[in-house]
């Protein structure tokens, strides 16, 4: 009897699990042992960071997207088939047109998604680069600027942490081009006591901002946003007038998580280094879809797709287990148009950013291409 | 009032011990308590910190087993 491997979500977690598998197990593959089969949203893959270079006119929209049938290997069945119904009892999967997938190992990697409605005014009163709709506004909203207050404005939870602070410092560079920085203002406000969770970005950030003339608002979790009055405000009592606001909104685990009990807000209780959903020894969780006290970034799935493919490839082929994850993330920072740095950490290293150079950004700019053969499972 | 909820952050750089925390009050009803374990010194600090200007209270802090702990139950 074949080993049935079911991945629920399509995005980068899920497809660098399906195609890295396909290469550990081609044998079991082969012979019909294993089967790995994918449930996907849609049919179209997107490279999400690239969003980032959207609202700046950097990047045409169509390098974003590849088909998901041609970024996956072959061998892996694939449905356009929402999950509606997770359940670890019973070991099975039911999708929106009714169909039900059983399976031995389930692999959920559903994803994070944006709750601007979940702060009164934001979806009427703010912008935000964190889907194409939204990118494409901000891009329309910024061709329109000709100068005045800018906001950006970074609610919790949200994933990729280091975008809004590359948002801010290259609308600094966007503005200057246009010969706009003159009569422009930016106000960046961050959740906690310090301008970036990770106190060694922060260390940086603020000197550079301090330099670059931005302004910043820390402790500052959104209450409301007033549109007529194009105001934000916090929890903790202030008020910042905008001409334009660009936010990064709270974000939530995906809805097919919370409607079969598996999460609150979405994000599924899952161990730390074994990446199993609690209380589970046939279900991995990865992505943005863990509750770990962890960036929700591409690097993260990223590293920890790795860690499952090897525990799976192992279990499926040997019955034992390979290796624990050990926290890794890396990530790049653009800090402006023409400089990056990266930031790497695990569990038991702390973050140390070098200083930015041009080179890692050209570096960055070459991964926006490169991501294709990560999401192939091949970097 | 529901079972506390405990987040270990121990060993978490990003998003860090007091984005945990925001995150998770976001989901939680008023009176109920979140534990926050950290092996940051500063989250001792900075949770009550914020917790006094959002208006949420800190019910206790401390440091034990070489970690830090802070209860905080949501006010509003």
């Amino acid at each position: 009897m074949s080993n049935k491997v079911l991945i629920v979500g399509g995005g980068l977690a899920g497809t660098i699990i399906a195609n890295g598998l396909c290469r550990h197990i081609g044998a079991e593959l082969r012979k019909g042992d294993v089967s790995i089969t994918m449930l996907g949203t849609t049919d179209t893959h997107m490279y999400q960071p690239g969003l980032l270079y959207v609202p700046f006119g950097k990047i045409r929209e169509r390098e974003l997207f590849r088909p998901q049938r041609k970024v996956l290997d072959k061998r892996v069945i694939f449905h356009v088939d929402p999950a509606s119904n997770i359940d670890v009892d019973n070991k099975k999967v039911t999708c929106q047109s009714g169909a039900v997938h059983e399976y031995d190992y389930l692999v959920i990697a559903t994803g994070s998604r944006l709750m601007p409605q979940n702060i009164p005014g934001m979806e009427e009163g703010a912008h935000w680069l964190y889907d194409l709709d939204g990118a494409r506004k901000m891009r329309t909203a910024l061709d329109e600027f000709e100068g005045g207050k800018i906001v950006v404005n970074v609610n919790a939870p949200h994933k990729c942490p280091v975008a809004p602070l590359e948002i801010t410092f290259m609308l600094k560079e966007y503005l200057e081009g246009k010969g706009l920085w003159d009569k422009s203002e930016i106000t960046y406000t961050y959740p906690i006591g310090r301008l970036h969770a990770l106190e060694p970005v922060a260390e940086w950030a603020k000197p550079a901002m301090d330099e670059s003339g931005i302004k910043y608002e820390t402790f500052f979790n959104t209450k409301e946003v007033d549109p007529k009055a194009k105001s934000i405000s916090s929890e903790e009592g202030v008020t910042l007038d905008y001409d334009l606001l660009v936010t990064i909104p709270p974000h939530a685990g995906a809805e097919v998580i919370t409607d079969s009990g598996l999460g609150d807000g979405g994000w599924v209780p899952t161990h730390k280094t074994k990446l199993l959903r609690e209380g589970s020894t046939d279900v991995f969780v990865c992505g943005d879809t863990t509750n770990i006290p962890i960036s929700k970034a591409g690097s993260t799935a990223h590293f920890e797709a790795d860690t499952v493919i090897d525990n799976l490839a192992s279990l499926l082929t040997e019955g034992r287990w390979a290796r624990d994850y050990d926290g890794k993330v890396f990530c790049f920072v653009e800090t402006g148009m023409k400089t990056g740095t990266y930031v790497w950490f695990d569990y038991k290293t702390p973050p140390n950013p070098g200083a930015p150079s041009q080179m890692i950004h050209w570096f960055k700019l070459a991964y926006n291409r490169l991501y294709w053969l990560s999401a192939r499972g091949l970097l | 009032m529901s079972e506390r909820k405990i987040i270990d952050a121990r060993g978490s750089f990003c998003p860090g011990p007091l984005m945990e925390l925001i995150a998770a009050l976001k989901l939680l009803q008023v009176g109920d308590e979140v534990e926050i374990l950290s092996t940051d010194q500063g989250t001792a600090k900075d949770v009550p910190e914020w917790c006094a200007k959002v208006g949420h209270e800190t019910v206790e802090s401390g440091e034990k087993d070489g970690h830090w702990y802070v209860v905080v139950r949501k006010a509003k």
